[in-house]
């Protein structure tokens, strides 16, 4: 039996008061699973980015718990809370955030430089993992130098350099090509995704369901179910 | 922190048309309040010249009296009283006014004329050239080498020139602190001789100069004097005074508050402004930053250390900037009255730390105001 990496229960969030409130995320209660890639999809407006924002700790929810490996987020402090991120959570967001003054090698180990490493000690880290998603000759360049695949690769190194065991990607394939957006999420499953990390991502994409272990629909703030389960039956 | 000190730099000086436009505004900002605050303690300074280079402890004077160059004379009886009072150690005379003199190559020049004690030459200027028993001599004067030293024609000793169709002769080139603010040359003779061959009034003591036994005394002397009905000054409180008139009788301090105000207005407009406009450019970046685990007093001290670095570097260049334009102008103009004191940088300096300070505010608020849920919404 797999490890729980993410145990959300009736998780609810609602924006504005009176008749100008939406209730986001209606009572969502879901677990994802060491090892394995579960899909978040649905229409725009569903929810998910506000469901992906309260259990990566970065949306507190209105009711509900979030567990990440027996430690309730949302009991920590904000200061606690940021720290837990910074080592434990590893974002890849949708438009990449890479800072365009830097270069891709700087841009790789602000995760580290954040966790007080040596400047030096953490470049090097960067380069290595800049090794592993294969941009090893372009540590150098800022990243608007790079095309849109290169720019991912750069955010999912940047994401991975502090070796943290939950990856949250936020539509990985949206500012890609069909190809590129596909070879991305199949580089993920082949060579990020380990035992010791979950990885969550929110997309629209269905031309990359085939690489998820289990997708989950959420439509109207409510989860609508888990549309395919992997072998392991999860 | 050091790698966070390290992000935040890397960020401002690779942005360099903003680092650029940051650095001009400060450092035009810096360098228009260093000029307008130098030149007007140049101003200030040289409208004093007359009391710096006499040195005297306490000055005796009408109190009328608004500047040092616009004298209202005393009577005789005046010297013989402040000599009788207790706690004085010696009282002399002092004449101060100015001339039309005739140069050698027949040209007209004004001058300044003072007649120092005969007995004591209390308050003669320090000597570079000729002894100072020559200032006995028939007809002799001491030049001051200052900047308007040129004007009376660069005098050797021995050089001679007409004061009121009286002759007069160079015995002696002498230095003294300050220059004068009037742009005219300075001339050292007693005080006989300067009553003798300057048209003067009934009463003709221009100050009276007056040496206490201790500084203890010099409370009493100036109640004495003022109980005479006459005003008694510290040499410090008289610059103060005649400061003062500059400052605020003139026009000229106002103007220059003025200008200085517009500076740091100036300042503040572009470096504020710019360094508004690279915190937006960035904003989305350091909502990532926020969301990956930055904690919001980092981000806080990335742009108070942005914001300080560029204020730093723009002060220096501002300064260095200023002074290199008053030494140019010196080269020029010897009579450049443009002084940098510890006061006008100092002043800058707060200047540019408040303008670093609301620069950096806005963008704090901003930042600390985005939420790294924004980032995900897009």
């Amino acid at each position: 039996m797999p490890k729980t990496a993410i145990e959300a229960k009736g998780l609810n969030k609602w924006f504005g008061e009176g008749v100008a409130r939406t209730h986001a995320v209606r009572d969502v209660t879901f677990d994802a699973y060491f090892g394995e890639i579960l899909y978040v999809v649905g229409p725009s407006g569903s929810g998910k980015t506000t469901m992906l924002s309260m259990i990566s700790g970065i949306l507190r929810p209105n009711s509900g718990t979030v567990k990440i490996e027996d430690t309730e987020i949302w009991g920590l402090g904000n200061d606690a809370l940021a720290d837990f991120r910074l080592h434990k959570i590893g974002f890849v967001f949708q438009d990449f955030h890479l800072f365009p003054r830097l270069t891709t090698a700087e841009n790789v180990a602000i995760p580290l430089i954040l966790q007080r490493r040596d400047w030096d000690e953490a470049l090097k880290e960067a380069v290595l993992d800049l090794e592993i998603v294969g941009l090893k000759d372009r540590t150098q360049l800022p990243p608007v130098k790079l095309s849109g695949g290169e720019q991912q690769r750069v955010a999912i190194a940047r994401a991975i350099v502090s070796r943290p065991d939950i990856l949250i990607l936020d539509e990985p394939t949206a500012s890609l090509d069909g190809d590129t957006g596909r070879n991305i999420v199949k580089f993920v499953r082949e060579h990020i995704l380990t035992d010791q990390r979950c990885i969550v991502i929110v997309t629209h994409d269905s031309r990359i369901y085939e690489f998820a272990d289990r997708i989950v629909k959420m439509e109207d703030g409510k989860l609508m179910g888990i549309e395919r389960e992997n072998s392991n039956g999860q | 922190m050091r790698g966070i000190l390290h992000i935040a730099y890397k960020l401002l000086i690779n942005d360099r048309a903003k680092y650029a436009a940051l650095l001009v505004g400060i450092t035009f900002a810096v360098f228009l309040m260093i000029e307008m605050t130098s030149l007007f303690a140049g101003i200030l300074a040289r409208s004093s010249a007359t009391v710096i280079n006499i040195g005297a402890s306490i000055w005796v004077m009408d109190p009328a009296i608004q500047t040092v160059a616009n004298t209202i004379p005393l009577p005789d009886y005046v010297l013989d009283e402040v000599r009788s009072m207790p706690g004085v150690k010696y009282a002399v005379p002092l004449y101060s006014g100015s001339a039309l003199l005739k140069l050698n190559d027949g040209t007209y020049q004004a001058a300044n004329v003072i007649g120092l004690d005969d007995t004591s030459l209390f308050g003669r200027p320090s000597l570079l050239d000729g002894k100072v028993e020559d200032i006995y001599g028939e007809n002799a004067f001491v030049a001051i080498k200052d900047s308007e030293f040129y004007k009376l024609g660069n005098p050797k000793i021995g050089a001679e020139f007409e004061l009121n169709d009286h002759r007069g002769v160079i015995v002696g080139i002498a230095r003294v602190a300050s220059s004068g603010l009037f742009g005219v040359p300075t001339l050292y003779t007693t005080y006989n001789r300067a009553l003798q061959y300057i048209p003067n009034t009934r009463f003709t003591m221009s100050y009276l100069l007056v040496e206490p036994k201790s500084s203890a005394d010099v409370a009493p002397i100036k109640r004495l004097v003022t109980a005479a009905g006459y005003l008694a000054l510290t040499k410090e409180e008289f610059v103060d005074k005649i400061s003062d008139f500059y400052k605020y009788k003139t026009g000229i301090g106002t103007n220059m508050l003025i200008m200085t105000v517009i500076s740091f207005i100036i300042g503040l407009s572009i470096s504020g402004q710019t360094f508004y406009t690279f915190v937006i450019e960035n904003l989305e970046k350091f909502g990532a930053l926020k969301a990956i685990g930055a904690k919001g007093r980092e981000l806080i001290v990335m742009i108070l250390f942005q914001a300080s670095f560029v204020a730093l570097t723009g002060y220096g260049i501002g300064v260095g900037l200023c002074t290199l334009i008053i030494w140019l102008a010196r080269l020029r103009l010897p009579d450049y009255a443009a002084m940098v004191t510890f006061g006008n940088l100092a002043l800058a300096f707060f200047m540019v730390v408040v303008i670093a300070a609301i620069s950096s505010y806005v963008g704090v608020r901003k930042v600390l105001k985005i939420e790294p849920f924004d980032i995900f919404r897009g």
